[in-house]
């Protein structure tokens, strides 16, 4: 936390400085998609993203979801400067790919990390919605399939924070192979006892969903997240009918019994830290 | 193209197999059990709700061995096409296929899967079913499995509804049939918006056997006779009983743990020239 908050205050008389110096950028004002109110920037990163009114939770880059439950929002990335080689020589694909990585400066559309939590060493992943709608490619693929399996090495727990439109229709057939080779990676780190909490957050869908997202020993979603195999588009196509309000929420799937809980996020880290908790081997007491 | 050209199926764009992999006569699971396969007893149901016939398997004899089979059907007359749901399966459907995927890996039988699908369900009930974690956990399960996995793309192999059925220790392809993340109407409409130019994403998607074997995405291809399997499907059983019979003598010489990681090494290095140190 006291990491978060240093930033925070660094921030803030960064900002006053130029303030003084009459250059300071004018509040940037957001519509809330649910209730309609006007919030400012500011205003929604101090209550992590979530509208204060209404609480809808709004997307949030991958590093800030894994600062968010890390102990003083500290964590040590992995791999990350992993990318793709554009396997199937996709016509504009590169240039896609340079100009999202200048953007948010991540190789791609995962953060893989080792944090503590609630003084836990685990093994952390978190999906960033700003890539390619967190599509899952090679690099997504890659670099959570060696945090699985670093994860499985050292004993640590494991939590994913998914959130994906699917498969990377740019990497084709590979981006298909990575539901094979992250699942059966899980596979063999559940069959050594790990414990794998995987939170759903806003959308998770297609082959991401038909994988990994689905394969915990825990389930958590945040609340209001889309979770589906289908998109809703194509199953309105299928169905010819417009689906109903709340189709394939996180309430609709704990509902329908495939999630153990909806966490809020401002309670997501004290979850998660219980979970920890509960779970001795396998969990915190995995810790060596 | 003068007449002593010789025309062979190379001339075939990647639209055209499409169109061949989904010809309504071509040979589906059903009758390659029937052709190569003897005393089949069909495995009904998931044990919990229902039985999908969408998804087709069981117990056979292959040269004498038990074996399990399993694939996707797509029905062979309209009435069983609508009862099979054109070969997209339900929830259950993969369920079904995973309980006897089990009672396989219980006996020590070797599997073959037929995968032929254009996708898993996307329908309301699939979703409240569950069809993510259905097909997550058919991966998974195929994943931990001590036996000798071997699956035939057959037709069309879609999405994740046919990786469902197709994490083996061997995959290989019927010539004319296409695997894909996506079908490319479906292709075609996310990423362009507009799922009439499927025959162009045909050409960019690398769907055909040739692309996958070239990707080592699988191991083999299976030629077909001139025109497509439907032509002459006695032809095609028979270099496919060949092919099968081979393979499965080779995976029969490994230890269930041999198996169990030869699988696990080649879907891991899957995409694994697909990335590489770059500069942020």
């Amino acid at each position: 936390m006291a990491g978060i908050l240093a930033e925070r205050r660094n921030r803030l008389l960064a900002l006053k400085k130029m303030r003084q110096q009459g250059t300071a950028p004018a509040v940037e004002e957001k519509t809330c998609p649910q209730c309609g109110r006007a919030l400012n920037d500011t205003d929604l990163a101090d209550n992590q993203h979530v509208c204060p009114y209404c609480g809808h939770h709004f997307a949030i880059s991958a590093r800030d979801r894994v600062a968010m439950i890390a102990d003083d929002g500290q964590f040590r990335e992995l791999d990350a400067a992993l990318v793709s080689t554009d396997p199937l020589e996709f016509p504009g694909y590169p240039d896609k790919l340079a100009q999202l990585r200048a953007k948010t400066r991540q190789g791609d559309a995962i953060v893989t990390a080792i944090a503590k939590v609630g003084g836990v060493r685990v093994a952390v992943a978190a999906l960033d919605t700003r890539f390619l709608m967190a599509s899952m490619g090679a690099v997504v693929g890659e670099r959570l399939t060696r945090l699985i399996e670093r994860a499985t090495k050292q004993h640590l727990p494991l939590i994913v924070f998914s959130a994906s439109g699917g498969a990377r229709m740019q990497e084709g057939i590979i981006s298909l192979m990575q539901m094979a080779k992250t699942s059966a990676a899980i596979q063999r780190f559940s069959d050594k006892g790990g414990l794998y909490i995987s939170v759903f957050t806003n959308p998770t869908t297609g082959g991401v969903t038909a994988s990994f997202a689905s394969l915990g020993d825990i389930h958590l979603a945040e609340p209001g997240a889309l979770v589906g195999f289908a998109g809703p588009r194509v199953i309105e196509q299928t169905i010819g009918q417009k689906l109903p309000e709340g189709f394939q929420s996180a309430e609709f799937q704990l509902e329908h019994g495939f999630i153990d809980a909806v966490v809020p996020r401002a309670r997501m880290r004290a979850t998660l830290i219980r979970l920890l908790m509960l779970h001795g081997k396998g969990g915190a007491e995995h810790v060596g | 193209m003068s007449d002593n050209l010789p025309v062979t199926v190379d001339v075939l764009t990647a639209a055209q197999r499409v169109a061949i992999a989904r010809h309504p006569g071509r040979p589906g699971v059903a009758q390659i059990i029937d052709a190569l396969f003897t005393d089949f007893f069909e495995q009904r149901g998931d044990l919990s709700s229902t039985d999908d016939p969408s998804i087709m398997g069981g117990i056979a004899l292959f040269h004498g061995r038990p074996v399990t089979v399993l694939g996707n059907r797509k029905g062979s007359d309209i009435e069983e096409r609508v009862a099979c749901n054109f070969g997209m399966a339900s929830p259950e459907g993969y369920r079904k296929a995973q309980r006897i995927m089990r009672a396989a890996e219980k006996f020590g039988r070797p599997i073959f899967t037929f995968v032929d699908t254009s996708g898993a369900y996307p329908g309301m009930e699939a979703e409240e079913h569950g069809q993510g974690e259905a097909i997550a956990r058919s991966i998974e399960l195929m994943s931990s499995l001590t036996v000798p996995v071997i699956c035939v793309i057959c037709g069309e192999g879609g999405s994740g509804g046919a990786l469902a059925l197709a994490v083996g220790n061997r995959v290989i392809m019927l010539e004319n049939a296409v695997y894909s993340v996506l079908s490319p109407e479906g292709f075609a409409s996310i990423l362009w918006k507009d799922s009439s130019r499927a025959d162009e994403a045909c050409e960019v998607m690398k769907l055909t056997a040739d692309d996958l074997l070239e990707l080592g995405v699988i191991d083999g291809i299976i030629p077909e006779p001139a025109g497509g399997a439907h032509e002459n499907p006695a032809a095609l059983f028979q270099i496919l009983d060949t092919q099968l019979s081979r393979e499965l003598e080779t995976l029969s010489k490994m230890s269930p743990t041999a198996l169990v990681n030869d699988r696990y090494r080649k879907f891991r290095a899957m995409g694994a020239t697909a990335v590489k140190r770059g500069r942020i």
